[in-house]
């Protein structure tokens, strides 16, 4: 391509920031990853890939019983075994961690208490694997057992015993009530009103590579842990918080992780174990979790059981809506508190919803414990109102097209819950995927068995807040330009196969007009990269993206301004395109991008940048106000169509069509790819998948392997047609939002819908399995409701609500003063 | 990861030599062929020989001969070569999709029919690691003493999860073994097996499966269903296999003919493959007709009783009994 070309383009103007619409090279190109060629080779080095001189191996003892008093433990036999190096008990590390401030309940060896089958309560390493395996085995544990918290209903309804001392009462983690707007008067002025109790059961990650990690510690005290995390910059505080260590002295590096999806994204015990094990021996010392220890870390999908009543004005429109949810929380807190806020947090950013009202409760139970999963928090919620609008729809005689798009929340504008929106691309989702899916002609149309179902959903591009309370950026990065032309950045954050590493490349390559695959990528890495908080929450693109944009836009103007002076040309007339720094007006004058870097540097000194990002203050001013901001949300809709097998109910989808905003694509072919993972997550979550525990053996968990957890494979998979809606958001790098999770959202609820269209059955529980379908099918044969679910959501002590007038009743994002409640 | 205990590595180089060695190592010693059953179980310490007999490289072991009509199928072929083998695939298409329903590819070029015919019975709180049975208290059918499934149970319930054996059951193969004197015997398919999830198979246990012998062709037909959530590579948590024969089962005419032999046989709901005799009784002296076949899985879904230890529902696996036997049947019609 020629430099004109590029002037004709527009290029890049060495003036202020990157506005959106602008004409790019690299963004909004298909080009492949940067680590592509790595993977697909088999170079690259996962976390149990290494290997370092003298390691040691460790293996971590579970407690066998879900709920126990730890009586004694004995090393002595194992310790005497040959090749055993050393041993720990958690009296050895009795600080607590966790994700979360307030929810510090973890110990890196349970300490006196073990809380689910699975809990760590002992450690071994030994020279190799199987020594420290079999030395496990012969520790001597004395566990008396008490009685197990099961689920939700326990979780309310039992007191004692207590699985933590902390929380809202009894096994009661946390307890939420937020109310904008009086719902009541929303439901008195409604033409309908609908009341559902849905349940969505607990699924899990599944990553391909099993956690693993590597510690070593140096001679000069130093301690480097290598592992598959999501959060290195968490990790890295956890670790300095348990082992009482200088910060300064711990560097964690997050190796590139086999798939996370949410899984990863906390501290773990055997991180805090194996590092602690190289402090004592002074040998490197390695863990890889078994597939069925992944499941014991698990972090995953809540089972929630959700009420949700609303109101609805005759054409559909929302009145008001009222959403109950009880999270089985497992057996510690995790992100519980913040997975609590977000079953109530995006009800409000799809369709005008002038009133809500929220509560939610989380349980302490002795199963694995819940966390983030791709969606966190939402995709529950989110199922429950999707499946609620298809009934309304058809409680009203509407097109449940028709009634979504009616009803959109309106772009830059507040919610009543104070979330600012600012793009939002929703109807055009809608557009797309019924004109593609020929939805008209198929809604309540096609025969009996084979259906279609419509659903949409939003998701944030990061969280407005961070974990830990501070007024630090979110995202840093730090840009060298070597004066051979080489570019390397630096940044904490991590890539989980999302292609963060890649997006970091391509934005920096975009404004400094030079090939990404020259750019050299180095990332979390506590030691040598500036913090990102981690790859979770959709935040890496729009956050390191902004972060990257800042720091190239600095570089290209010390640049610049060297080669305006050299070209005797005014600054703005210089271009950056092709691997050149030349003159717009002129582009036969001017140098190659080394030697540009080279006089600046001469004029400069040494070239480096940094950027940063800190998203935007949120409008709401109450307490729960910091969980649902973002920069920006993403807008999905999706068409699922489905058969279902009248006499065995076996559904099975044959494609889905799926509407994306992405505001901006900075490279296409990797949100379609994350599109389409996303797609067929929420397809497993959808049919089959689910994290079981037998209540009647001693809460085991009922599968813990890849063979009887069920998740479908190639061959489950349907046909996927993504359509990408550009509208470029003001808050994104070059106007991009997020792809990795929102899409995932509206697959549960349009599958669910589409059963409906099939074969007339209402299948209120997630998954929506072949035996769920089949029992409705043949109620409905026996003149019974047609319907599989629960019934009724328990009584819960929800306290006294904090009320926050909405934005259009006065409200100024802050809560009414006691005072003003009683008037 | 999970990694496999120590244990002795033998490779025969005959099958009277592989006999030997596993009379002499007893109940310490294991067959290996595939290892596709055997070295998963190894690692989760369900099963802990001492010595392992490797038998896929026995020559003898990978021979299809045809034998006066009727055909006899190593024991040593992988299923992949069963399911392509082009006589069994036209000959005795049930077995040939049998074999290539089960598992995965990857699986399949391993797994072998002899291992797929021998393989242990399953159930959800017996296919687990060792870590996990403990938190259990273990079962009967390894390191404990009752049955979780059913705690008055004086046996192991265990589900007999191969796809090939309701086959073999139904199209009245013969399953060929050695011994160490050296005997060998045949064993017709259906006196093969056992309803008891720990001592599943009648054979001796130094007795090598050698081959299967398939009955001649003349006319007769089968097929085989298989339920499982997911088709890609689930094992059955129901089979069926149905053989049915019609007299003067010519040409055209033979849709109208009566059905002079039938055989239904229903896998992964007992711990055997068991035969419906009903099924038979409903099917044989009629033309095969829907009325005839409803009456045949009537029949088959009375008989049926799976137990909760497989995936899905009991009651779901119970009532799939009749469309699947249903559609076995249409199948052949
Ligand atoms: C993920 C997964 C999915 C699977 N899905 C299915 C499925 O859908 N359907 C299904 O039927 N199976 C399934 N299997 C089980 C297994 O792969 C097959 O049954 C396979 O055919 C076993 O053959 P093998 O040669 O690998 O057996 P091995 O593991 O070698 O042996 C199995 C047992 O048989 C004994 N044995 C083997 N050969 C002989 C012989 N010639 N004489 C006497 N004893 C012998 C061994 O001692 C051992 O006890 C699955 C396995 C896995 C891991
Ligand atoms: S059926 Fe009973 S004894 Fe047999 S493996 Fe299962 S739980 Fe154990």
């Amino acid at each position: 391509m020629s430099a004109k070309r590029s002037q004709n383009d527009g290029g890049a103007s060495s003036r202020g920031s990157h506005r959106a619409g602008e004409p790019t090279r690299v963004v909004g190109k298909p080009l492949r990853k940067v680590d592509a060629t790595d993977k697909v080779t088999g170079k690259t080095l996962f976390a149990d890939d290494l290997v370092r001189p003298r390691m040691l191996y460790c293996k971590l003892l579970r407690s066998h019983l879900p709920h126990a008093t730890i009586k004694n433990i004995d090393l002595g036999p194992a310790l005497a075994m040959e090749g055993v190096v050393a041993g720990l008990t958690g009296a050895e590390m009795p600080i607590q961690f966790g994700i979360l401030p307030v929810s510090q309940d973890e110990h890196a060896l349970a300490l006196d208490k073990a809380r689910f089958i699975g809990d760590p309560i002992a450690a071994i390493c030994a020279e190799d694997e199987e020594t420290a395996e079999a030395a496990i085995h012969a520790i001597k544990v004395e566990l008396e057992p008490l009685p197990t918290i099961t689920g939700i209903e326990d979780g309310i309804k039992i007191d004692e015993p207590r699985i933590h001392d902390y929380g809202t009462r009894g096994n009661v983690h946390k307890v939420v009530n937020l109310q904008f707007g009086d719902v009541e008067a929303g439901f008195a002025e409604a033409d309908h009103v609908r009341d559902d109790v849905i349940f969505f059961e607990g699924n899990t990650h599944l990553p391909m590579e099993q956690h693993a990690s590597l510690a070593e510690w140096s001679a000069d005290r130093k301690l480097t842990l290598w592992s598959s995390t999501q959060t290195p910059h968490y990790v890295h505080r956890a670790l300095a918080k348990v082992l009482e260590m200088p910060a300064a002295r711990v560097r964690v590096i997050a190796c590139p992780n086999g798939g996370g999806f949410g899984g990863k994204s906390d501290p773990f015990n055997h991180e805090i174990v194996v590092a602690k094990f190289a402090m004592m021996t002074g040998r490197p010392v390695k863990v890889t979790l078994t597939r069925e220890e992944v499941f014991y870390c698990h972090r995953g999908r809540h089972p929630v059981l959700m009420r949700i009543k609303t109101g609805v004005k005759k054409d559909g429109a929302i009145t008001g809506m009222h959403f109950q949810s009880a999270l089985d929380g497992g057996a510690y807190g995790s992100y519980g508190v913040a997975s609590t806020f977000y079953t109530g947090a995006l009800q409000t950013v799809t369709y005008k919803i002038p009133r809500y009202h929220f509560q939610g409760i989380r349980l302490f139970t002795n199963k694995a414990p819940c966390g983030p999963k791709r969606g966190h928090g939402t995709p529950q919620p989110r199922h429950a109102l999707e499946v609620q609008l298809d009934k309304i729809a058809e409680d009203l005689k509407m097109d449940p097209a028709e009634i979504r798009l009616k009803h959109l929340t309106p772009p830059d504008s507040v919610t009543a819950n104070y979330l600012k929106i600012g793009s939002m691309g929703l109807g055009e989702c809608i557009r797309k995927v019924v004109a593609g899916s020929d939805w008209k002609n198929k809604h309540r149309k096609l025969p009996y068995g084979r259906g279609v179902g419509i659903a949409c959903s939003s998701y944030l591009s990061g969280a407005g807040l961070p974990i830990y309370w501070n007024h630090m950026p979110h995202s840093g990065v730090q840009l060298k330009l070597d004066r051979s032309g080489g570019v390397a950045v630096f940044c904490g954050s991590t890539d989980i196969g999302q292609g963060s590493d890649s997006v970091l490349a391509y934005v920096v390559a975009e404004v400094l007009g030079i090939d990404p695959f020259d750019i050299r990528v180095v990332t979390a890495d506590t030691d040598l990269t500036p913090v990102d908080l981690g790859s979770y929450s959709s935040r890496v693109t729009l956050m390191t993206g902004n972060a990257a944009l800042q720091a190239a836009e600095r570089a290209r103007e010390l640049v610049a301004k060297a080669v305006a002076e050299k070209l005797e040309a005014k600054v703005n007339d210089i271009v950056f395109a092709d691997g050149r720094v030349f003159r717009a007006s002129n582009p036969d004058e001017g140098y190659s991008f080394a030697k540009a870097v080279q006089y600046a540097e001469a004029k400069f000194g040494t070239i480096g940048t940094v950027g940063s990002y800190t998203p935007p203050r949120s409008p709401g001013r109450f307490k729960g106000a910091g969980v649902g901001p973002s920069p920006a949300y993403s807008y999905s809709a999706a068409v699922v169509e489905l058969d279902v097998d009248p006499d065995t109910g076996a559904p099975q989808v044959h494609k889905i069509w799926i509407g994306h905003d992405i505001g901006k694509s900075i490279n296409p072919l990797l949100v379609e790819g994350q599109v389409e993972g996303s797609v067929y997550m929420g397809l497993g979550e959808a049919i089959m998948e689910e994290m079981v525990y037998r209540e009647n053996r001693n809460m085991v968990h009922k599968i813990p392997s890849m063979l009887e957890y069920k998740s479908p494979t190639t061959f489950e998979m349907c046909d996927v047609e993504t359509y990408l809606i550009e509208d470029p958001d003001p808050n994104g790098p070059f106007g991009a939002k997020e792809a990795g999770q929102g899409p995932l959202l509206p697959i549960m609820p349009a599958v669910a819908n589409a059963v409906y269209d099939a074969v007339g059955v209402r299948i209120d529980e997630i998954p929506v399995t072949a035996e769920k379908i089949r029992r409705a099918m043949r109620d409905k044969e026996r003149g019974r409701e047609g319907r599989f679910g629960p019934t009724k959501f328990p009584d819960v002590d929800w306290g006294d609500p904090l009320v926050v007038p909405p934005p259009w009743e006065g409200g100024d994002g802050k809560p009414l003063e006691e005072e003003a409640l009683k008037k | 990861m999970l990694r496999l205990p120590n244990f002795h590595y033998h490779v025969p180089a005959t099958v009277a030599e592989a006999v030997a060695l596993k009379a002499e190592h007893g109940p310490h010693a294991s067959y290996v062929a595939g290892g596709t059953d055997l070295y998963p179980n190894m690692k989760r310490r369900q099963q802990e020989p001492h010595h392992v007999i490797q038998i896929s490289q026995l020559r003898e072991l990978h021979e299809v001969r045809d034998e006066g009509g009727h055909v006899r199928v190593g024991a040593g072929l992988t299923l992949t070569a069963v399911h392509q083998h082009e006589r069994i695939a036209r000959d005795y298409h049930a077995l040939a999709e049998a074999a290539e329903s089960v598992a995965t590819p990857l699986l399949r070029n391993m797994g072998t029919l002899g291992g797929n015919l021998c393989l242990d019975t399953r159930c959800n709180y017996y296919d687990q690691s060792y870590e996990w049975r403990k938190g259990i208290n273990f079962c009967m059918k390894k390191d404990g003493d009752i049955c979780w499934v059913a705690k008055s149970s004086p046996k192991c319930l265990a589900v007999s999860s191969t796809d090939t054996a309701p086959v073999a059951v139904a199209l009245g193969a013969a399953i060929e073994v050695t011994s160490a004197k050296g005997e060998t015997r045949r064993i017709p398919a259906g006196d093969f097996f056992r309803n008891d999830g720990i001592d599943y198979m009648k054979k001796e246990h130094d007795e090598l499966v050698t081959s299967i012998h398939l009955p001649a062709p003349n006319g007769w037909r089968s097929s085989y269903m298989k339920l499982r959530r997911r088709g890609s590579f689930d094992f059955p948590v129901l089979g069926v296999a149905v053989f049915v024969k019609f007299a003067n089962a010519k040409g055209a005419a033979a849709k109208d003919a009566p059905v002079e032999e039938a055989r239904v046989v229903l896998g992964a709901v007992f711990s055997e493959p068991t035969i419906v005799h009903g099924a038979a009784d409903a099917l044989v002296g009629r033309p095969l007709t829907k009325e005839s076949i409803e009456d045949a899985a009537e029949a088959a879904f009375k008989i049926a009783k799976p137990m909760d230890n497989t995936d899905y529902l009991l009651s779901y696996r119970k009532e799939m009994v009749m469309p699947f036997t249903k559609r076995a049947l249409l199948k052949v019609m």
